[in-house]
């Protein structure tokens, strides 16, 4: 069953939304939050597991103190105080997903406290997100549930589980109440989550990739009426693991709000599962004293002081924020506003950097990904970084373009029998026997002809007219099937014609 | 007067998956509030100034620096398992979560 929703204007117009997100992040350490056991994506299942992972008897984690300085960098990041007296706590529950029956968190004592996030808006608007806090924990075990119909636990026979994850260092990052987005609050929740994955990625403290759940957010939505000033009831969709997911899955909540609100029913708390397929949410599990977690002190570890020396020393170790960097780069890079918030929103800031290292000029590495692989990309449903042009080929392209080898229309050829895979750009050019005409002999000869099949056009250029040269050009570029170097043979027209270009 | 009652015996029983029957909710109920009130007794001891303790030796910073140590083979991890499933644990299909 599908739930009413209004239309996104007219939820706007009646109802001012307030948002709420907490982002997991997993770590990259080489190894687990509590154990010795690696910690690696995409293993055999179970290989990456001891007795502390399994939860066996008797067993004592012992705290990764890389997991401890990433999670302190990323506290740093965000602007966060770092408390100096933190500790862990047991947030009890049974589903399998953990063999202990208890996932270790913490609970009244983050070590991360009191931060902001500046976000950027695609037209350059900048609006400040308050974080709450950013506690560690460890991330569960995955289940597969198996029978029924298409993974989904409703119909389910039974449910195969998977303990590599479980154990893998996690920070989750919750926000305080978002207010004041209005309509740009989908977009807005896009961007943050966004500038958080870039700045774990940046810190390089988490592989940040998302289709592989690095980074996983549950967004918090609730509407109240314009003017007032208690939230609503919110709702919790869970598991929005793509920056468009994140997008669409505010919109629709706040549609779906709207509608319940406007018939007059009060929004059930509840957890929300989005649908990629649908772009939808459905009603997950109510929130209920099952949701008494009877948290407590972990025993079995100790306190985590964190001495003002150790932060200064790991705030000391902090790359430059990708805020900062990116203002850095336009002023390198000569782009105006608008070129860079372009390139930006394209995705391919990281992308012309590395091709400007590779050798490019700033305006080559533009031209080639702004102009031609954002678009394949586009095309193909794919991140441009993704496309597989690496930076080296567009130093390539445009060096033989400089040399006058290739003409621009062929090396937009060559650039698709690299991502055809036909071989490198010179491979290809050899192999298709692509190369510029640059003897002047059979120019000359195709230049005659041209002049000689439109006496009136070579009158008119004799005359003084030089801009009726396109004519011959063309002729020539015909009867050359485009290898001519057009600028060549404009020199050679004009020289052959006695005319000054 | 006691700081739990038979209902908070039967809420936590039911968090904690423990089936308990009337009577053992009754004797439950007594013995709980007797250790119930005598940890108020430990509180009322310990003064504002007395930090709660989670730990009973005064350590703290215990880490382990980040280096892979030792694992089990699927074969064994699942060694101790009711039933198994491609080198996974299986589980029947729990309905009320997520």
């Amino acid at each position: 069953m599908s739930d009413a929703i209004l239309t996104f204007d007219e939820a706007m117009e009646k109802y001012d939304p307030v948002l709420g997100f907490e982002v997991h992040v997993e770590l990259n350490t080489k190894t687990k939050m509590f154990s010795s056991a690696p910690n690696v994506f995409g293993d055999e299942p179970n290989t990456n597991v001891n007795e502390v992972d399994l939860g066996m008897p008797g067993v004592l984690p012992v705290l990764n103190k890389t997991a401890v300085e990433s999670s302190i960098k990323i506290g740093l990041a965000l602007n966060c105080k770092i408390a100096e007296n933190c500790r862990f706590a047991r947030k009890n529950y049974f589903y399998p997903d953990t063999p202990k029956n208890f996932q270790t968190s913490q609970y009244d004592e983050p070590i991360a406290y009191d931060g902001y996030l500046d976000i950027e808006l695609s037209d350059g608007t900048v609006f400040r997100v308050e974080i709450e806090r950013a506690h560690m924990e460890e991330d569960a075990g995955k289940l597969t549930h198996m029978g029924g119909s298409a993974g989904r636990i409703q119909g389910a026979d039974y449910s195969l589980v998977d303990y590599n994850r479980a154990g893998v260092p996690l920070v989750e990052i919750v926000t305080k109440p978002i207010q004041g987005a209005g309509s740009r609050a989908p977009e807005l929740a896009k961007a943050y989550v966004a500038a958080v994955r870039e700045i774990v990625k940046n810190l390089g403290v988490s592989d940040a990739r998302m289709e592989r759940g690095n980074v996983r957010c549950d967004a918090n939505v609730s509407l109240r009426p314009h003017g007032r000033e208690r939230f609503g009831i919110r709702s919790e969709t869970k598991n929005v693991n793509s920056l468009r997911a994140v997008e669409h899955a505010v919109r629709y909540e706040i549609q779906r709000h709207a509608a319940v609100l406007d018939s007059g029913e009060p929004v059930v708390q509840e957890t929300r599962h989005w649908h990629e397929d649908t772009r939808t949410t459905t009603s997950g599990r109510a929130k209920s004293d099952a949701d008494d977690y009877r948290y407590f002190p972990e025993p079995d570890l100790v306190p985590v002081v964190a001495s003002r020396e150790w932060v200064e020393e790991l705030r000391a170790t902090l790359p430059e924020p990708p805020a900062e960097r990116r203002k850095r780069l336009q002023s390198d890079w000569g782009y105006s506003d608008l070129e860079f918030r372009d390139v930006v929103n394209a995705g391919v800031m990281d992308e012309i950097e590395e091709t400007i290292a590779a050798g490019a000029t700033a305006s080559v590495a533009r031209k080639w990904w702004m102009g031609e692989i954002v678009g394949r990309a586009k095309n193909a449903d794919v991140d441009p970084g993704q496309l597989g042009v690496a930076p080296a080929t567009i130093v390539e392209l445009n060096k033989m373009v400089e040399d006058g080898k290739i003409n621009n229309k062929m090396a937009t050829e060559v650039l698709d029998g690299v991502l055809a895979g036909e071989g490198t750009p010179a491979e290809i050019v050899e192999k298709r026997g692509l190369a510029v005409v640059s003897d002047d002999g059979p120019l000359l000869e195709a230049i005659d002809a041209a002049l000689a099949a439109q006496p009136d056009v070579a009158n008119k250029i004799r005359g003084g007219k030089v801009q009726a040269i396109g004519a011959i050009v063309g002729g020539v570029m015909k009867a050359t099937r485009g290898q001519a170097d057009a600028g060549r043979v404009r020199e050679l027209i004009l020289e052959k014609l006695g005319v000054e270009g | 007067m006691a700081a739990i009652n038979r209902d908070d015996v039967a809420h936590l029983a039911r968090l904690a998956h423990i089936e308990m029957s009337p009577d053992e909710l009754d004797r439950m109920a007594g013995e709980l509030a007797v250790i119930v009130d005598a940890v108020k007794s430990v509180s009322e001891a310990a003064g504002d100034d007395v930090p709660a303790t989670s730990h009973p030796i005064p350590l703290t910073n215990i880490f382990r620096e980040d280096v892979v140590g030792h694992t089990f083979t699927a074969e064994e991890a699942l060694s101790g398992a009711p039933d198994a499933h491609e080198n996974r644990f299986k589980v029947p299909a729990i309905l009320d979560e997520d």
